[in-house]
């Protein structure tokens, strides 16, 4: 009789059969019946939607603006995340509190205040627009949308990564030598670095999928300001569909590609990151790098 | 223990009671703005047929796109009647034989209680002196309007230039389409719906001209104040219907036809006429059309039957993919 692992939550396999049959209902097959449905149309047809002149617009505005949004926000969240953990500063309990704020606000109201903002007379394009800035009512206007309500992916995600580098390990690099863009490059940068990419990949589908926000601030202009879901909703206002399933669909493989790509990029850093070399000896390296 | 069982039995009474006092309750489902004609029509609905049937009549209200409401409809939304404001949309209901194919010669005038017209808002003072369609399609001038595909606001602004277009000494389809290409030019960018149109150009000051129907006037009037814009009239514009019907399969299996009936005879009422008329809905009535004037300016217009063939041929030609305005925005 083999021995009898003990887990500290018994019952493996009530615990499979919950997460599939939960995942089952809640994913599988809401996205199993979208594909049903499209399925009604030919594989032709779908392709046909996908590529007719909006659609492809609309395609390249969403992904377009959403990969803006995430990248924008891979750097600059990076940055709040760090001066969150690391530093203490008056009312840091409340800024860490504000960046939540975009999840919990409804989208719609998310986008009428930043078109407010933005537009002619507003508080910021007051400013902004005679300098040759036009943000609100341009595709521009769909990256400022999309980053306001992605931000706190990035941020969330990396904080508790970044609270795990002890700091023993930069002082044990800057004892070794490192500089410290060394620190940064050799040591922490590949530590977060797959963080990083969960929270990019994270805000991007949250941002590809993003209608209520960004419909008061785009425009909505054919060919220039339509986004995808908009074209979606365009359709069903149509009762069209089928043809609103089609495009779903497509966006849904696109994006699914997308995010896997990313999540395959994230399990090669992490490997690499960890069978290449411990910390310290990675500090060891800038040092003898440095000499 | 006493205490508790104390309370439950005066909430199961109370339940009780209410339950009591409605008879039979109906369902309108509805769109957006039409909620404060249904506030004040609801009781007085209520009133008479207390009166009429000896019936309370409990009135529930669901409010939202039209397009979005008919297809809670379609998809089991149990409503009694839908009261909307494009006639495609029941026509939508009665293909999924919802409603009955001859809806709109159920009930007089088109099955449609009350009517508005498309009218220009312009700045105080109407400084780009904008006075007709093809001033909106003029150089410089900037209009907010809603977007044409998805919203019942914009898909009438264009239709309304379109017949005005057709209308002009050798007008043609043709001539028409180009006419709306010059105008749509002038739309810096589509509203999501109209009051998000109405806030641009209201609160965020953009444009000259917003497109919009002759009841919301008013209520920008309330909201932002009367000196700060005009209504100006075009020479020609559309007549907008609101159609309203029953919903044959949900009132033959709630047993309430008879009441749903009275519910939307009573708009053509006096009473539900005038209602109408002091929420800026042109009456039917033309007696009480003629006690409002000032309300309502004499203004020549079209229906969507008389130019187009009908709202949903309408939508097929122009609206549809592929249709005009998907080829007016084509680039080539």
């Amino acid at each position: 009789m083999a021995a009898k692992t003990h887990r500290v939550l018994p019952g493996f396999g009530l615990a499979l059969g919950y997460t599939l049959v939960y995942l089952s209902i809640l994913i599988l097959l809401p996205l199993g019946g979208m594909i049903l449905k499209a399925s009604e149309l030919g594989f032709g047809q779908i392709i046909d939607i996908a590529l007719g002149e909006r659609s492809l617009a609309a395609f390249r505005v969403t992904f377009g603006a959403s990969f803006l949004a995430a990248a924008v926000n891979a750097f600059f969240g990076l940055i709040v995340a760090w001066i969150l953990v690391r530093y203490p500063f008056p009312g840091k309990r409340f800024v860490d509190a504000l960046v939540d704020l975009p999840f919990a606000l409804p989208t719609a109201v998310a986008g009428i205040t930043l078109a407010t903002l933005y537009a002619g007379n507003g508080w910021l394009g007051r400013y902004i627009e005679p300098l040759g800035i036009k943000v609100a009512y341009t595709p521009l206007g769909i990256v400022v949308a999309l980053t306001f309500i992605t931000l706190p992916f990035v941020v969330r995600t990396l904080q508790p990564v970044i609270e795990d580098i002890e700091t023993e390990v930069e002082e044990a690099a800057a004892t070794l030598g490192a500089s410290r863009w060394q620190t940064f490059t050799k040591v922490i940068f590949p530590a977060i670095f797959p963080a990083l990419l969960t929270g990019f990949a994270l805000a991007f589908a949250r941002a590809v999928g993003e209608y209520g926000s960004v419909i008061f601030i785009a425009g909505n202009l054919p060919l220039i300001s339509e986004i995808t879901p908009l074209l979606i909703i365009s359709k069903l206002e149509q009762y069209d569909v089928l043809g609103a399933t089609a495009l779903a669909v497509v966006m849904l493989g696109l994006s699914f590609i997308l995010l896997l790509s990313v999540n395959l990029l994230q399990w090669w850093a992490a490997n690499r990151h960890k069978n290449s070399e411990p910390l310290e000896v990675a500090a060891g390296k800038a040092n003898g790098a440095s000499a | 223990m006493n205490r508790l069982r104390q309370s439950l039995s005066a909430i199961l009474l109370m339940l009780a009671a209410n339950a009591a006092l409605a008879d039979v309750s109906l369902l309108n489902a509805s769109y957006d703005v039409a909620r404060d004609v249904y506030k004040d029509y609801n009781p007085m609905f209520q009133k008479y047929w207390k009166q009429k049937a000896g019936e309370n009549v409990e009135l529930r209200q669901s409010h939202g796109g039209s397009s979005k409401q008919v297809r809670a409809v379609a998809d089991g939304l149990e409503a009694d009647v839908v009261t909307m404001n494009q006639a495609n949309d029941i026509e939508f209901l009665a293909e999924k034989g919802l409603v009955a194919k001859d809806w709109a010669r159920k009930f007089p005038n088109n099955a449609s209680p009350y009517t508005s017209a498309m009218v220009f808002i312009v700045r105080k003072g109407n400084p780009k002196a904008i006075k007709d369609w093809s001033d909106v399609a003029g150089p410089g001038v900037q209009m907010i309007i809603p977007h044409p595909k998805n919203t019942g606001n914009g898909r009438n602004t264009y239709l309304s230039a379109w017949a005005w277009a057709l209308k002009q000494p050798g007008g043609n389809d043709k001539s028409a389409q180009e006419f709306l290409g010059k105008l749509l030019k002038n739309a810096p960018l589509f509203a999501a719906g109209g009051r998000d149109a109405t806030t641009t150009f209201m609160q965020r000051k953009m444009g000259d001209v917003l497109i919009t129907f002759e009841s919301e006037a008013e209520m920008i009037a309330k909201e932002f104040g009367k000196g700060e814009f005009e209504v100006v009239y075009p020479s020609l514009t559309m007549q907008t219907e609101f159609p309203v019907a029953l919903v044959d399969k949900v009132i033959d299996k709630k047993g309430s036809r008879k009441q749903a009936q009275a519910y939307l005879d009573y708009l053509w009422s006096k009473e539900g006429q005038e209602n109408a008329a002091q929420n800026y809905l042109r009456p039917r009535d033309p007696e009480l059309l003629k006690k409002y004037a000032t309300f309502f300016p004499a203004v020549k217009t079209f229906t969507v039957d008389d130019v187009f063939g009908g709202a949903t041929k309408a939508f097929l030609v122009h609206f549809k993919d592929g249709g005009t305005f998907d080829q007016i925005y084509q680039s080539k």
